[in-house]
């Protein structure tokens, strides 16, 4: 899967960008309200981008169901067959967790357990490689990778109240 | 008042009210046709029925003007709503730089105007104000309109706009205390409280800001437009009777809303802030002899030219910092050139202080000539021709 980088719009929302296999940049605008909004850049002036498609919050869905969902969860499966003594887990974020509305990076969840969060399921929506600063909300299930002992911490300090 | 009223004087207040604001809306329908801001065209009706205009309207005044404050408290609302206080700090910490360029460019050929002009203290430094601050009504309509949200240089154009919002929360409350305080000892005590209560509040909005905006939310509609509003107007009474300005502390209930409740107060008060702060600039159009205004445009367009350009070097500069190439740094400095609402909220602050009576219509001609130039000049940056390599 590509690289996505994510830039908050102040007042707006938040923009990800990735670049299609053909070289085309593209971004997804998530505004404040739901609305998604894509973009594709100009090759001339790669600051200038174009809108593609406004979607709404149910459009999203439809589209996300036709250009199938289950991607991430399949690139998953084949990353555990290689790597043996790792685990994956989908670890489900409780509301009493201490790490609610922090970011990843607050809860230094890689320095801390050598776990990594490779995606982040919330609601309808699939936030792939999240970036430092992506937020652990209550209801997130994450999908994390490390080893067997620094997942079983992870899913102790994400479900459990704080102590 | 109106109570006590006859049933005619209600009736002649009604047939005023709604033929200004049938004016006001055929306006606004001409402003969406040439999408342009309505502003200019507000400010525009208030000069021509205003004191010396073409004809002079007798609207009822006090309504007018009352209608006029709650448009000013509702505009600085809506400011702090639309960032919340993550957005502050992010944008704080990431684009300090950019804040202290935007300042040094953009308030210093506002100072030396008033300076030139032979304008008081008081005077010089709300014209520093007005030229500084950009409308961030008109930039977000840019943005919107040109499709460029989704531009590399955007971020860079929304963090000047954050930064300047950050500014404006220390320099109204300054403002005002020199206004209102009479004598330097004085004012520098009033500065002091001033700055001493903003620090305290903001932090508090910071701090708790989810605590009260769990207070204020609610299931209907109804019952959260009434609360906030309420709350904003009873903060920036508070915030007027201790010399902060009543726009300073609707602008701090802004900012501590977050979360859900802040978009649904945005939606539910953009209405109404749209209605009084249309009252707003017709009102400071009003008060203003066109005659003055004539007198006001040729330093207005020197003032314009020089601060539209300092206003591009800004925005280029900071979109050039975050690595835009020339033709993004160039949208970014232009779509940033719009002064507008907040700069006749500061000349309308030095005006119920009763300053010089020459600020005014250099105002109000320069904000005329900046929120028509900014999104001309936008467009112009978007369609120029490509320079092609040889």
């Amino acid at each position: 899967m590509s690289e996505v980088r994510e830039t908050d719009l102040p007042g707006v929302g938040t923009r990800y960008d990735f670049r299609t296999d053909h070289g085309t940049n593209v971004s997804v605008l998530v505004h404040r309200t739901g609305r998604r909004e894509i973009y594709v850049y100009d090759r001339d002036d790669p600051d200038r981008c174009q809108s593609v498609l406004t979607l709404t919050a149910q459009d999203t869905l439809t589209l996300v169901e036709l250009l199938g969902a289950s991607r991430v969860t399949a690139h998953l499966a084949a990353m555990q067959q290689q790597l043996e003594d790792l685990t994956i887990d989908w670890i489900d974020v409780s509301a009493q967790s201490r790490w609610v509305g922090r970011t990843l990076e607050e809860a230094a969840v890689h320095t801390r357990t050598g776990v990594s969060v490779v995606a982040i399921l919330r609601g309808a929506d699939t936030l792939s490689a999240p970036g430092a600063q992506t937020q652990i909300l209550a209801g997130d299930r994450l999908v994390a990778i490390g080893r067997p002992d620094g997942v079983a911490q992870l899913d102790r300090e994400l479900s459990e109240p704080v102590s | 008042m109106i109570l006590a009223a006859t049933s005619s004087e209600v009736a002649r207040i009604f047939l005023e009210l709604g033929a200004v604001i049938l004016g006001l809306a055929v306006l606004a329908r001409v402003s969406d046709r040439l999408e342009v801001s309505p502003i200019p065209l507000y400010l525009i009706a208030g000069l021509a029925f205003g004191q010396g205009g073409i004809v002079e309207l007798d609207v009822s005044e006090d309504f007018v003007e009352l209608a006029a404050e709650i448009g000013v408290i509702l505009l600085l609302f809506t400011l702090g709503l639309e960032y919340s206080a993550e957005e502050l700090r992010t944008s704080l910490r990431r684009g300090a730089p950019v804040g202290g360029v935007d300042i040094v460019l953009n308030a210093t050929p506002g100072a030396l105007a008033g300076w030139l002009l032979g304008f008081g203290a008081k005077e010089t430094l709300l014209l520093a104000g007005i030229t500084y601050i950009s409308s961030s009504g008109i930039v977000s309509k840019v943005l919107r309109d040109f499709e460029w949200l989704g531009n590399r240089e955007t971020p860079s154009v929304l963090t000047t706009l954050v930064l300047e919002d950050l500014v404006m929360a220390l320099y109204l409350p300054i403002a005002s205390a020199i206004l209102l305080g009479d004598g330097a000892a004085k004012a520098v005590l009033a500065i002091a409280v001033a700055l001493t209560i903003l620090v305290l509040v903001l932090f508090g909005a910071l701090r708790y800001g989810e605590i009260l905006s769990r207070l204020v939310s609610a299931r209907s509609d109804e019952a959260l437009l009434l609360g906030v509003v309420g709350l904003t107007l009873l903060v920036a009474g508070l915030a007027q009777e201790v010399n902060i300005s009543a726009a300073v502390g609707a602008f701090l209930v802004g900012i501590a809303l977050s979360g859900p409740v802040q978009q649904r107060t945005t939606v539910l008060v953009n209405p109404l802030r749209d209605l009084f702060a249309a009252l707003f600039f017709l009102f400071f159009g009003l008060r203003i002899d066109p005659s003055d205004v004539v007198g006001a445009l040729l330093p207005a367009a020197m003032l314009a030219g020089v601060t539209g350009a300092t206003k591009v070097a800004t925005g280029a500069w900071a979109a050039g910092r975050d690595g835009v190439g020339t033709r993004g740094r160039l949208r970014a400095g232009t779509a940033l050139v719009a002064r507008g609402e907040f700069s006749i909220v500061i000349a309308g602050l030095g005006a119920s202080a009763g300053v010089d009576s020459d600020l005014g219509p250099l105002a109000a001609a320069y904000v005329l000539m900046l929120a028509a130039a900014g999104p001309l000049a936008a467009r112009y940056a978007d369609r120029r021709p490509r320079i092609v390599p040889q």
